[in-house]
């Protein structure tokens, strides 16, 4: 068969569909969100029925999933490695209950923030959990990994932690695939208690869990993902894995490696070939794309004196991704790079397209607010986080999914009246409503901006579980109707909106503040598509 | 063969379309190939770039290291000079001319096109002006590919023949108008190289 050009993302969900995967469920969040994107577009995935809409958040994702698993199905999850902060509750808990049928969440870690609020790394989560993780270095690795996760996840019981980075994710190549399975049976646990969490069955298979990592060890020793490759030059041995292996292999892609190579593809590592090459190399130095986790490893299993290398003794910068020049500088090769970048080159940061609604809106509270002191604007994650930028500069927060209510909350608790907060509609339904719904409890004196471009723009315009519902969920909340005031957020109403943002400042309680107008990107995909049906129509 | 390609510009301006296009060449000639796109939040009318490899031999890396490219390909000028850095003493800088100013501290265009300019290898194209002269002004990014593919190592035909595969959802008027744009790049290129 010939080769599919896939991204990472595409190679996995290319790889759930022929795995045999029932659903996948996720909220969008780069670099993860093509891997769902995928299914959706897929013929194959439709005649499969396979579900693939997107969740509300990553919680709801990653219990849907589990709940999928339960009834004996192959289920995916997947999300920006942020969005496992989200999902944590779920997660952390999973590795308790257990999987029944294959389950795998994929946690996409952006290091050097190319485009989130943080460089975490999951594989922390999957160690902190004790789930197994599977860590591919190409697209091909990624398919490989998708098929080997969901058979490892059914024979332990267990669900899996895939992880990638921005990189593998959004890089394209050429991908071999395998034969497609069947879809499982509905088929419920051996055991009906697996999935009850009561303290006196939770610390049962907590233990169970605990005993199965041996089993988990040996899976890793023998999945062929992790492989050692040896050398005669024992004077450095070379720990790896993810992308950075890639890098590695650069620098000697016209020459032989002779150094021992220990490429972790899997996790738990095994210990013993951790210790081959401890003991048979002078020093170590361990190259990982994220934080120093094999690295910390490595120091833990084996304090006997060597110098092990990394980003702990500053042999590799601390923080941000790998790439090739870095890994070359680590291991003493040469390093030529062309010429600097002139200085009159000037940064060009990403900003709100022309005839954003936002741009309309946060014109009309800059002025609205003229009147009291500024730092009043608490945001959150989105489009509209550019509003912090030059010109509008109009925003003070961006922390995570949905804390522009809450944290708008607290400062007026503390005396900070009005304080203003600003979400989008998609997030708002992520993690907006209980803070609101806290606020209402709380009558606190904050205004709420829901910015309503009906979708989830900063990702691509994806569908928002937000749409037609924020009012009717306002006032379920509690929000008294005659303070959800609804706008145009277009120039020529901007005096009429200043006004009613003035009006929702000097109210003693919750307001919410509508400004509700299609997100330009997604209008002009609309019309193109309709632009294109009527030209067919007339041929 | 090997061709470590970096192709730069601001987002939206299809320096995707460069790489689909590039691609589906070098995989028609039984190459291997790996691209490192952008996507996400620097979309927004941020700088852009792709790292695009192809070769004969297998590819490690999805990221070219610097003072390693053979060919940077920029639909604008001043983001060509961004990469710098990665260009090989003996590397080509292909560029529009035309700038694409969103910024209020862009630079003098002439303090830019100097720059250009005093690069050893470089063709400097504008590709707004002709694909509009072309009546399809939508193919700037196309000129410039034509432009460039003289140092791709792949001959016409097959850059015609992917053009074809990606454009022809399109309808056939809009294939015709890349490949015509994708020419006058071409000879542009090979009266100016």
């Amino acid at each position: 068969m010939q080769k599919l050009l896939l991204l990472g993302d595409e190679a996995i969900a290319q790889g759930a569909i022929d795995a045999g995967l029932s659903g996948i469920y996720a909220y969008p969040g780069t670099p993860s969100t093509e891997i769902t994107e995928y299914v959706q577009r897929s013929k194959e995935a439709k005649e499969r029925k396979i579900r693939s809409d997107w969740s509300a958040n990553e919680k709801t994702a990653m219990e849907s999933a589990l709940g999928m698993s339960y009834a004996g199905k192959r289920a995916m999850v997947c999300m920006k490695h942020v969005g496992l902060n989200v999902a944590a509750d779920a997660f952390v808990n999973s590795t308790i209950t257990g999987a029944n049928g294959g389950l795998i969440i994929v946690s996409a870690d952006d290091p050097s923030m190319h485009s989130s609020q943080n460089e975490q790394d999951s594989r922390f989560y999957g160690k902190f959990s004790f789930m197994p993780i599977l860590e591919p270095t190409n697209q091909q690795e990624a398919y490989d990994m998708v098929h080997y996760g969901f058979e490892m996840s059914e024979r332990n019981k267990i669900p899996v932690l895939l992880r990638i980075t921005t990189r593998l994710a959004h890089s394209r190549a050429g991908v071999a695939r395998k034969e497609l399975n069947d879809q499982n049976e509905v088929k419920l646990p051996d055991n009906l208690t697996q999935f009850v969490l009561l303290p006196s069955i939770a610390r049962k298979q907590y233990k169970v869990l605990l005993e199965n990592q041996e089993t988990l060890e040996n899976e890793s020793r023998e999945s062929g993902f992790n492989k050692y490759f040896e050398g005669n030059d024992k004077s450095l041995g070379i720990i790896t894995c993810g992308l950075a292996y890639n890098y590695l292999m650069e620098n000697y892609s016209d020459e032989k490696l002779n150094y021992p190579l220990l490429k972790v593809g899997q996790y738990p590592i095994p210990k013993d070939m951790v210790e081959k090459i401890y003991d048979e190399c002078d020093e170590l130095i361990i190259m990982e794309d994220g934080y120093p986790i094999l690295e910390e490893l490595v120091r833990g299993f084996l304090n006997k004196g060597k110098v092990i290398k990394g980003r702990l003794d500053g042999s590799i910068p601390r923080d941000g991704e790998l790439n090739p020049n870095i890994v070359a500088r680590a291991l003493g090769l040469t390093d030529e790079v062309g010429e600097p970048v002139p200085p009159f080159v000037v940064g060009r940061p990403p900003s709100l397209c022309k005839g954003c609604s936002h741009t309309d809106s946060f014109q009309a509270l800059n002025e609205a607010l003229g009147k009291y002191s500024p730092g009043r604007v608490f945001s959150d994650i989105g489009c509209y986080t550019l509003s912090a930028l030059k010109p509008l500069e109009s925003i003070n927060t961006c922390v995570d999914m949905g804390a522009s209510i809450t944290m708008a909350m607290g400062a007026a608790d503390a005396g900070l009246v009005p304080a203003v907060a600003a979400i989008g509609d998609s997030t708002f339904t992520h993690s907006g409503m209980t803070g609101l719904l806290d606020a209402v409890n709380n009558n606190s004196p904050i205004t709420v901006l829901i910015l309503d471009n009906a979708t989830t723009g900063m990702t691509g315009g994806q569908k928002s579980s937000a749409l037609g519902r924020i009012e009717s969920i306002c006032i379920g909340l509690g929000v008294e109707e005659e303070h959800i005031r609804i706008l145009k957020p277009l120039a020529k109403n901007h005096e009429e909106n200043v006004k009613i943002m003035e009006e929702e400042f000097e109210y003693n309680g919750v307001s919410v503040i509508i400004p509700r107008r299609e997100c330009i990107q997604t209008l002009n995909k609309r019309m193109r598509a309709k632009h294109k049906a009527k030209k067919l129509e007339q041929k | 063969m090997k061709r470590d390609i970096i192709l730069a510009g601001v987002g939206g301006q299809g320096i995707l379309s460069i790489a689909a296009t590039i691609g589906t060449a070098a995989l028609d000639n039984g190459l291997h190939l790996k691209q490192a796109e952008v996507h996400g939040m620097s979309q927004r009318g941020g700088d852009v770039q792709s790292h695009l490899r192809i070769s004969s031999k297998e590819i490690a890396s999805d990221l070219i290291p610097a003072g390693k490219v053979d060919i940077i390909i920029s639909v604008e000028p001043m983001e060509s000079l961004r990469y710098l850095p990665w260009l090989s003493k003996d590397g080509w800088l292909v560029t529009n001319t035309q700038p694409f100013v969103n910024i209020p501290n862009y630079p003098e265009v002439e303090e830019v096109m100097d720059k250009v300019k005093a690069l050893p290898k470089h063709i400097a194209i504008d590709a707004d002006k002709i694909a509009k002269d072309l009546g399809s002004p939508k193919s700037a990014n196309i000129v410039i590919l034509g432009a460039a593919s003289p140092f791709l190592e792949m001959d016409t035909e097959a850059f015609e023949n992917a053009l074809r595969k990606i454009f022809g959802s399109k309808g056939e008027d809009v294939v015709n108008a890349n490949i015509e744009a994708f020419r006058a790049g071409l000879k542009h290129a090979q009266k100016n190289q």
